[in-house]
């Protein structure tokens, strides 16, 4: 097997073109990955400018943008009230006036807050909470009812316990208890019957704590089907009006009066708040980790490797070729005299070119994760940070890409005994069903092409999180495939296997 | 010229591939087009896509079949060493590449007038398509013109760099990585200009029949910017064929 190895491997090496385009694969993914960034605002006008997102108690970046009517407590003690459902507002659904007779094209128009739909986001919350001051990303706990979720208990930002479900226009009761550290939420539909939704612990949290009423209301996202990259979604901010009654306390409260404070707003300042028997709260934004995406803000590490297709379409070509240039030249006659164990041929062929491929895609990325980064950020554009595991596996899977690339590509080969062929159908089973993905497809066919194809191996380079609290359309357009990393790399990987054994299939049975 | 016509003619009628590969054309078109109709709902008769478009999805894979129909026209020559016979009995080596380019246009326009009209007959059936309407009738049309020019594109490709796997290589990373990377451009502006430059998004702009005002380049305007990028193929391949030895 070394020999053949050897072999393989002065054969891969002595082509000079070969070699050439191996290196010009490289070069694009470096290269397109640090110009395809674009610019952004961040710190272009001096200090005042920088992007700088809230930090949660975790260490992640938050949202933090919430209407919040309070007092302060001091020591253990307890809120109640009752909720008499919510209200709200979407942003106006596109299109919905019909098509414009002048073009056909459906009417957009830009709209703020309050100015859209009668509505309530899925994640509409309005509730109790407890939080450390009113300073944006300060730890917190709260019990809320949301707009599609149900009774939700949620703290720290990434942290969420569902309650019972049912309609935001149900009265619910619901109650927080603080005692040291820990804080109880409870819910119940009559104020006599309670029950404990959840019991969490907030570390640090200080002897006097900011408590009281909340509302807000997400980004709300209209999804309109494929289109061209994101301009398939259009939304807006929506808008939530909770109406509070029965708001009673227990324990060591300042004053008497409630105050009103926008937290994540430094324009608007607080103002103390008349409440009476019956009192609403309305709000607009949102308590949750932050994302990147359509409702969020910025972009992540993965737009560096754009240029990623440009290698693969370079690789295939060149795997291809490695074994069907020995039908073309008939050198295959001579390479099966030398190692009559055909199934050798195709393995070390394999070996070789997926070793090959795998060295450049590891070295391209790495580059290009580390400068384009830096790029990113001098170009003024937000980049979510990454965890170091999450750079590790978007560099060893950008090789392990390629690699599994350049196998089926070299099974097509061997399979098909063109290149012509080979080439053409190694790069339509990867690349097109990702373009078609992203570009006219609606999301449930393009979610199937990304789970079944090969193409399926990009989710290996997703970096962007999702968190089951914020609704950020995973959608492939939106950055989101639909198979987590490792699966989506199995998927071409089994793909390559596949294809392989045929190859192997094949080449044993044909005369050469 | 007639004589030229009529041996590329029997070349490409009586190579084995050809008949299936015209076959996949149709297959491929047809096929993806009905996949993605039948995929895409529109409630009340409003679709949040543009229904020609979808119906006309297939021309993405359609195209891939007819860039190996036209490099195997001239690569397949080059692969066997028969180009040395071809040159030796027309020696206006122009007169070939033209006839060439003759021969393909005809057979891509038959697969492509069926492929086109098949997609359009499902689309009636599965979403709110009027057939009839101007704007689908040039989307219909265009996507017809857009394949031949395809195929002229890889002619031209396949004569410049004479190996067909990677004049393959270079005519599907032409059309599927402009819209790739467009993709991933986040300034609008560079986007913009990518999708009026790059050959298959400019030239699928005849596919649209709704938000005529949105598209970075208008149908016909997209349609010319992939003549220009065929017309320069063919430029370059004739004037390599003609300077340099076969």
């Amino acid at each position: 097997m070394r020999a053949v190895l050897h072999a393989e491997w002065t054969k891969l090496r002595t082509v000079r073109g070969w070699v050439v385009a191996l290196a010009f694969a490289a070069a694009a993914v470096v290269g397109l990955g640090l110009l395809t960034g674009g610019q952004g605002s961040c710190g272009r006008d001096g200090p005042q400018s920088e992007c700088v997102l809230p930090v949660g108690p975790e260490g992640q970046e938050v949202t933090d943008h919430f209407s919040f009517v309070h007092r302060s407590l001091t020591g253990d003690g307890s809120i109640t009230v009752r909720l008499n459902g919510l209200t709200g507002t979407l942003p106006a659904k596109p299109g919905t006036g019909g098509p414009d007779p002048a073009d056909g094209a459906p009417q957009v128009a830009e709209r703020g807050p309050g100015d859209g739909q009668p509505g309530l986001a899925p994640w509409a919350k309005g509730g109790l909470i407890i939080k450390d001051g009113t300073r944006p990303g300060s730890t917190y706990a709260a019990i809320m009812m949301t707009g599609a979720h149900g009774v939700r208990m949620q703290h720290d930002y990434v942290h969420d316990k569902a309650g019972r479900p049912g309609p935001a226009t149900t009265p619910r009761w619901l109650r927080l208890t603080r005692a040291g550290e820990t804080i109880t939420g409870e819910e119940s539909a009559d104020g006599t019957t309670w029950t404990v939704v959840d019991k969490v612990r907030l570390p640090g949290l200080p002897a006097t704590v900011e408590a009281g009423t909340f509302a807000t209301s997400p980004q709300y996202t209209w999804i309109l089907g494929g289109g061209r990259g994101v301009g398939g979604a259009m939304g807006g901010p929506s808008t939530v009006t909770a109406a509070f009654d029965n708001l009673g306390q227990q324990g060591t409260w300042s004053g008497t009066t409630w105050t009103r404070t926008t937290v994540g707003d430094d324009a608007e300042p607080s103002r103390p708040e008349q409440t009476g028997a019956r009192f609403d709260v309305g709000g607009s934004g949102d308590i949750a980790p932050a994302v990147s995406g359509i409702s969020g803000i910025g972009t992540t590490i993965s737009q560096t490797l754009a240029g990623t297709f440009a290698g693969l379409i370079l690789v295939v070509v060149v795997a291809a070729m490695t074994m069907t240039a020995e039908y073309r030249r008939g050198l295959i006659r001579t390479t099966v005299a030398a190692v009559p164990r055909r199934a050798r041929i195709l393995l070390a062929k394999a070996a070789v070119i997926g070793a090959a491929t795998f060295v450049l895609g590891v070295l391209a990325a790495a580059v290009v994760i580390f400068f384009g980064q830096k790029v990113l950020r001098a170009s003024g554009v937000y980049l979510h940070p990454a965890a170091t595991g999450t750079e590790v596996r978007l560099v060893v899977g950008t090789g392990l890409l390629l690699a599994g690339a350049a196998v089926l590509a070299l099974a097509l080969g061997a399979v098909l005994r063109r290149g012509l062929t080979a080439v053409v159908a190694g790069i339509v089973v990867i690349v097109l069903p990702y373009l078609l993905a992203m570009t006219v497809l609606p999301p449930e066919p393009a979610r199937w092409l990304l789970r079944i194809t090969p193409a399926a191996a990009f989710a290996v380079q997703q970096s962007a999180v999702t968190y089951p609290q914020v609704d950020d359309y995973p959608i492939p357009v939106n950055g989101y495939f639909p198979l987590p990393p490792w699966a989506g790399l199995a998927v071409l990987a089994g793909w390559a296997a596949l294809v392989l054994g045929l190859a192997v299939f094949s080449l044993r049975r044909r005369d050469v | 010229m007639r004589r030229a016509l009529h041996a590329e003619w029997t070349k490409l009628r009586t190579t084995p591939g050809t008949s299936l590969l015209l076959l996949a054309v149709v297959a491929a078109t047809v096929g993806i087009g009905v996949l993605a109709a039948a995929a895409t709902d529109c409630p009340a008769g409003i679709c949040a896509v543009d229904p020609a478009k979808i119906t006309l999805t297939g021309v993405q894979l359609g195209q891939a079949v007819v860039a190996v129909l036209a490099v195997q026209v001239i690569g397949a020559e080059y692969s066997t060493g028969m180009i040395h016979a071809s040159l030796a009995a027309v020696p206006r080596r122009l007169t070939v590449l033209a006839a060439k380019a003759l021969v393909l246009t005809a057979v891509v326009t038959a697969a492509g007038t069926v492929s086109v009209a098949g997609s359009l007959a499902a689309g009636n059936r599965l979403l709110p398509l009027a057939v009839t309407d101007a704007a689908v009738l040039r989307a219909a049309t265009g996507s017809v013109l857009y394949l031949i020019l395809i195929g002229l594109l890889a002619l031209g490709v396949t004569t410049a760099v004479r190996t067909p796997a990677t004049a393959a290589g270079l005519v599907l990373g032409l059309l599927y990585v402009f819209p790739v990377i467009g993709l991933a451009v986040t300034d609008p502006d560079f986007r913009r200009h990518l999708e009026q430059i790059g050959p298959m998004a400019a030239g699928l702009a005849i596919q649209a029949t709704t938000g005529l005002d949105d598209l970075p380049i208008s149908p016909w305007h997209g349609l010319a910017v992939l003549g220009a990028w065929a017309a320069a193929a063919l430029l370059a391949g004739g004037l390599l064929l003609r300077l340099r030895d076969a």
